[in-house]
């Protein structure tokens, strides 16, 4: 059994489907891309498997959890950090950290090693007593990701975690990524192509909700001679009818 | 600590880290203590906190609402709520969170009042029995205001449309027990419909236990509006809290 399973996820708001039949499977090592065009069901796809929305129909497991039967284990099973990061902006980090730890049931001694490991990995030891409305992007950013680490998850869904960062905390991030991703499963979204190359063993192209690719970076520029950009460019302009290619 | 207590404390810690609770609990104890002696405290000349308490229904419905607008309405805002439900909490155990962190709340500005008490302590001798349900009713009658504003901060991300929707369902359920009220819908309506929109009131409750009177079916009108509109509160940001 794979640690994430997903069967024909689909999902619609109103006449808008925005997953349309999704199917992968990702492995405890592997770190999978999600590269896709705006709108192309990237964000949905991930907030079902973090549970935040129910899936219209089709099945997904997290660490053998079900995502509509026990969303509750999902969500201690894995740690997601959504696309504008958001936290609460009246607290101190320290302050969000201790109350992301009280929900995970972090305490005492164990909490203690959790934020020691936690906030220099993630370089918010400056700002540890500021409030978070007073950070800049790129910080809130590490913010996020750190409520997303602290209980060390067996399984991360990052969408877009180096928005907003500069490139020097773009690659320690990405060194980070890549770093965990050999003893965890790690789901990235990014529109950012050096970063497919740099962090993911797996990508998977999707757009207009449907997988239209599910390859390796490396494979994907053998097939099609050209670089990562250009294969982009070429799949998600084709017609979304086309069946998926499946080579991993 | 279990997520509803983790919730609780983020939330009851939330309104004292802002200038919100301050502001709330000036305004409102000025204008509890402004109204009690307006009315007639001292040219009633008896030591009891009547006046106090009657004037209560209709400074909650403007201030429980205050407190409750921004629970959910700010949280759909700022994003907030996606972390919050990718976190191991259960909707109804935060929304239980939010709701007992805001109850408490308004149970401090009830105590605040407390000179309140003194004051009638110290100029008679009044029936303490009479104080404690009169606190009891307010604190359930501010339970169920706060309810109807939990319900309504999940319906928009509207702070200010939050407010003034649950304004109007507080005052239907205030206004609904007033005797000119029920004059009028007694020229076109049964007697039985008429006694069952005054039954529904919360009015005609909480001034039975002002009067000192704790029934049973008084304490179970609050229970039953509160769970009723949590329970809504809950089915509605299921619906929308991705939206």
């Amino acid at each position: 059994m794979s640690v994430i399973e997903v069967k024909e996820l689909r999902r619609s708001f109103g006449s808008v489907v925005a997953v349309d039949g999704v199917s992968f499977n990702v492995e405890k090592g592997q770190v999978l891309g999600l590269l896709g065009p705006n709108g192309a069901g990237k964000t949905t796809a991930m907030r079902m498997l973090a549970c935040f929305i129910t899936p219209d129909s089709g099945t997904a497991s997290v660490c053998g959890y079900d995502i509509l039967r026990n969303p509750i284990e999902v969500r201690r099973s894995l740690g997601y950090l959504a696309e504008n990061s958001p936290a609460y902006p009246e607290m101190t980090v320290g302050g969000f950290l201790d109350f992301v730890c009280d929900v995970r049931r972090i305490k005492g001694a164990d909490r203690k090693r959790a934020l020691d490991r936690i906030v220099p990995m993630c370089s918010i030891d400056s700002v540890y007593h500021q409030t978070i409305e007073t950070l800049s992007k790129g910080y809130k950013r590490r913010v996020g990701l750190a409520q997303a680490l602290i209980h060390d998850p067996e399984v991360l869904i990052l969408d877009e975690p180096t928005d907003g960062l500069d490139p020097n905390q773009k690659f320690e991030v990405r060194k980070l990524i890549a770093k965990m991703g050999k003893d965890k499963c790690i789901i990235v979204s990014t529109h950012i192509l050096e970063e497919v190359d740099a962090v993911c063993s797996r990508t998977i192209i999707i757009a207009r909700g449907r997988v239209l690719v599910d390859s390796t970076p490396a494979q994907l520029k053998v097939e099609h001679g050209c670089g990562l950009d250009a294969v982009f460019r070429r799949i998600t302009k084709t017609d979304g009818s086309k069946d998926a290619k499946t080579n991993r | 600590m279990n997520s509803l207590m983790a919730v609780f404390k983020r939330e009851l810690k939330s309104y004292f880290t802002t200038p919100l609770a301050y502001v709330f609990l000036v305004i409102f104890l000025f204008f509890a203590g402004y109204l009690t002696f307006k009315e007639g405290f001292y040219e009633m000349r008896q030591a009891d906190m009547r006046t106090f308490f009657m004037n209560l229904p209709l400074l909650f419905v403007f201030m429980v609402p205050s407190a409750a607008m921004r629970l959910w309405a700010e949280e759909r805002k700022v994003g907030s709520i996606e972390l919050l439900f990718t976190l191991p909490i259960t909707i109804r155990q935060a929304v239980l969170g939010k709701f007992f962190a805001a109850w408490l709340f308004l149970a401090i500005a009830l105590a605040l009042t407390f000179p309140m008490v003194i004051t009638v302590c110290y100029l008679g001798d009044p029936d303490i029995g009479l104080i404690i349900t009169g606190y009891i009713g307010s604190l359930l009658m501010a339970g169920g205001f706060l309810a109807i504003g939990c319900f309504f901060s999940a319906v928009s991300k509207n702070q200010v449309i939050s407010f003034v929707l649950s304004v109007v369902a507080c005052a239907v359920f205030v206004f609904a027990g007033m005797p000119t009220t029920l004059n009028y819908l007694s020229s076109f309506m049964p007697a039985g419909l008429v006694a069952a929109v005054e039954g529904m009131s919360f009015q005609i409750h909480f001034d039975s236990m002002q009067r000192g009177v704790l029934e049973f079916k008084d304490l179970a009108y609050f229970v039953l509006i509160i769970v009723g509109w949590i329970a809504a509160c809950t089915i509605i940001l299921d619906e929308r809290k991705a939206g």
